[in-house]
């Protein structure tokens, strides 16, 4: 009965923590500006089935997506484990579906299987991360704590599938000394075939201890299931579940669009027809391109959460491949980081947004940086869950024209040409059609 | 190169009573670069072969805006575009073809949420239709059996999702088509785009063209094709900066069309 009551606490706890953070995130990312979306609602559903749900753009590098397949097929699937963790915990059974036989020894087995290569996954890639030898995983911006957010979630994840195999071994275990005493088994042996292997090491312990490792790692590993949902709120884990929304709404426009803007396009048509009308913009004038993260759409914020700093867009990027500043996986960090910021202060002020003298431009991403993009694309092809950096070096970069009138002198003149004559080089519109004649 | 040119602008149409079925967006580098406008020829050349009805706007084209929207001036993208549109409206055209990417994909994907609607081909789409259609043939033409490597221009690639057309015409010159180890939908970059083209780059370690053109020098190809006239400025130099010019050559894909058919 105790057991049931600290269960419940345990499970309210969780769920205050992880509907707070919740609430938390949304909040941050409604900060955004509104944006039209444009596409019918099956294509983005087959967007989210292809990218999200079918991992189709990791493919492109085949090692990493196959262990990165076992991760999620394991991580999807081990949970269902959760439920009847759940219901035990709830009501003081112990394996309450143990009684549909054949179908609860498959599944099981099943678990076991996966929870052996999972574990064997993320060794892997914690070896191969630490070893040094990948470059996107040693960058500047991993410095610190995104390499040990990295880091922990690995070593949780092995330190979870060790806690369940282990309890299947007591189980085991068990099932031995049972056998022996009433030849009774209520699980069958054939649900454990990776827990039996090394369940040796616990052979020999009497059936109190047996019972007490099984229930440490019973709690170990639920406790640790709600800690890790908690954590991955605040992590850059947050993609298992951010990568759905995200690819859903991504951009269903060829990559090469970029958004015209309407505030923009009301003050042009009337510069080029005073008695034109224009709708007044919906909330009030707005700042041209984006300062700070609320100039920014909740889209580009939404991926700011979703990013997990897994590089392919920085490793695919030109500019960073030739040394410059720029590494578009920093432009979704330094998003999200400025993000978390203004939401803190803003928690930290009841909720109100005050000026702290900092902004998006400048304190976190410097113009250098911005002034290195070719706007290739390499980077929103690259990102397995379809994050677009672009769009907001863009919107950053409108900002510094529009609003700052700032940009390399070079530009600047380039911007007079296309003014003065119609062609970004200082040449007259008359000789245009000089081609045809020489 | 035997035949004479005779490109008529939209208002010379008009004032003949003609309505051209296609109209050819020449573009800045096109109408002013001495390279580019090589690449602007050959493209003419290979339209009026095929007799396909085409005229150019000449002196009522300006700039699409797209180094301006890239670069942060939504305003004066927007000024350019809607003058633009204005003027084809005016003449009511409805298909174009572009010399470059950077057009195509502002008046095929910008354009339109401005008013701007239009059929728009880039210059190896429409070419690769009339070769299809057999109005153009080339018999064991100048590249037949060269190696030659294309350069995918992001804004035609990427961007837009075109990486056949250019590669059919390649393999209908009977020449050898050889892959750069990144190419396609994970082709690199020239470096030129997103306004780079005008100002220098900024502080690195290296050139973006240099790094791409040691992908296209590593395929041994005597040629190296582009569909862009900002790539052919940015593999030409980087061609030049490993002095290779004298085995490598950088053409566009109109030009090697056009050189093969003898036109």
């Amino acid at each position: 009965m105790i057991a049931q009551i600290a269960f419940v606490l345990l499970l309210a706890t969780a769920s205050f923590f992880i509907f707070k953070r919740f609430q938390f995130v949304k909040r941050n990312i409604l900060l955004g500006r509104d944006v039209q979306l444009a596409g019918e609602p099956s294509q983005r559903w087959s967007t989210m089935i292809r990218v999200a749900l079918g991992q189709g753009k990791m493919f492109t590098r085949p090692f990493a997506a196959v262990m990165h397949l076992i991760l999620y097929a394991g991580f999807i699937i081990i949970n269902i484990e959760v439920l009847e963790i759940l219901i035990d915990g709830l009501f003081g059974t112990h394996r309450v579906f143990a009684g549909i036989g054949g179908l609860y020894t498959f599944l099981i087995a099943t678990f076991e299987v996966l929870a052996l290569l999972v574990l064997v996954a993320c060794v892997v890639f914690l070896v191969r991360r630490n070893a040094g030898s990948i470059k996107r995983f040693t960058m500047p911006e991993l410095k610190g704590w995104p390499q040990n957010d990295a880091n922990l979630i690995l070593i949780t994840e092995i330190l979870l599938m060790t806690a369940f195999l282990t309890m299947n071994a007591c189980d085991y275990q068990l099932n031995q000394i049972i056998i022996k005493d009433a030849s009774h088994t209520y699980v069958s042996d054939a649900a454990f075939p990776i827990s039996s292997i090394w369940s040796g090491v616990l052979e020999g312990s009497s059936q109190n201890a047996l019972h007490l490792i099984e229930r440490f790692c019973w709690w170990f590993h639920i406790i640790g299931i709600l800690a890790f949902i908690v954590y991955l709120s605040y992590s850059k884990h947050l993609h298992i579940i951010l990568a759905f929304p995200n690819t859903y709404y991504s951009k269903l426009q060829a990559p090469g669009t970029l958004n015209n803007l309407q505030s923009v396009t009301n003050e042009v048509k009337l510069m080029l027809d005073p008695s034109a009308q224009v709708p007044p913009p919906p909330d009030g004038p707005q700042r041209f391109g984006a300062k700070d993260v609320n100039d920014l759409s909740w889209v580009n914020l939404m991926n700011a959460y979703s990013c997990t700093e897994c590089g392919r867009c920085t490793s695919e990027c030109p500019a960073n491949q030739t040394g410059k500043l720029l590494s578009p996986r920093k432009i979704m960090m330094d998003t999200r980081d400025r993000l978390e910021e203004v939401g803190r202060s803003m928690d930290a002020s009841g909720g109100e947004w005050k000026e702290d003298g900092k902004s998006l431009l400048r304190d976190y991403i410097t113009e250098e940086e911005l002034w290195a993009c070719t706007s290739c694309n390499a980077c929103t092809e690259a990102c397995p869950i379809n994050i677009n950096p672009l769009d907001i070096i863009i919107d950053l970069r409108r900002y510094l024209i529009m609003e700052e009138s700032k940009s390399p002198e070079s530009i600047t003149v380039m911007f007079n040409n296309i003014e003065n004559n119609g062609a970004p080089w200082a040449m007259s519109a008359m000789d245009r059609d000089q081609w045809r004649n020489n | 190169m035997s035949t004479e040119l005779k490109v008529k602008t939209m208002a010379e149409c008009v004032a003949a009573g003609e309505v051209p079925e296609v109209l050819f967006w020449v573009g800045c580098a096109g109408s002013f670069d001495d390279r580019a406008k090589k690449i602007t020829k050959a493209i003419a050349r290979i339209l009026q072969h095929c007799n396909v009805s085409f005229a150019i706007l000449g002196q009522e084209e300006t700039c699409t805006g797209d180094p301006a929207k890239r670069a942060g001036n939504e305003f004066l993208f927007q000024m350019m575009a809607m003058q633009n549109i204005q003027i084809l409206q005016g003449y009511e055209v409805k298909k174009i073809v572009t010399g470059c990417p950077h057009c195509f994909n502002t008046i095929k994907n910008e354009y339109p949420g401005l008013g701007g609607q239009f059929e728009v081909l880039h210059h190896t789409q429409l070419i690769n239709q009339l070769m299809s259609e057999g109005k153009i043939t080339i018999e064991g033409g100048a590249f037949k059996g060269k190696k030659i490597t294309f350069h995918d221009p992001c804004y035609l690639g990427r961007a837009n999702g075109e990486y056949e057309a250019p590669r059919e015409l390649i393999r209908k010159l009977d020449a050898e088509l050889v892959e750069m180890k990144r190419s396609k939908a994970n082709g690199l970059c020239c470096g030129a785009g997103g306004a780079q083209m005008f100002k220098e780059a900024e502080q690195g370690l290296k050139e973006i063209n240099v790094e791409r053109t040691e992908d296209a020098l590593a395929t041994g190809s005597e040629v190296v094709a582009a569909g862009c006239p900002f790539c052919n400025t940015m593999m030409t130099d980087g061609v030049k900066h490993f002095e290779k010019e004298q085995s490598v050559q950088v053409k566009d894909i109109a030009e090697l069309i056009a050189e093969a058919a003898d036109l």
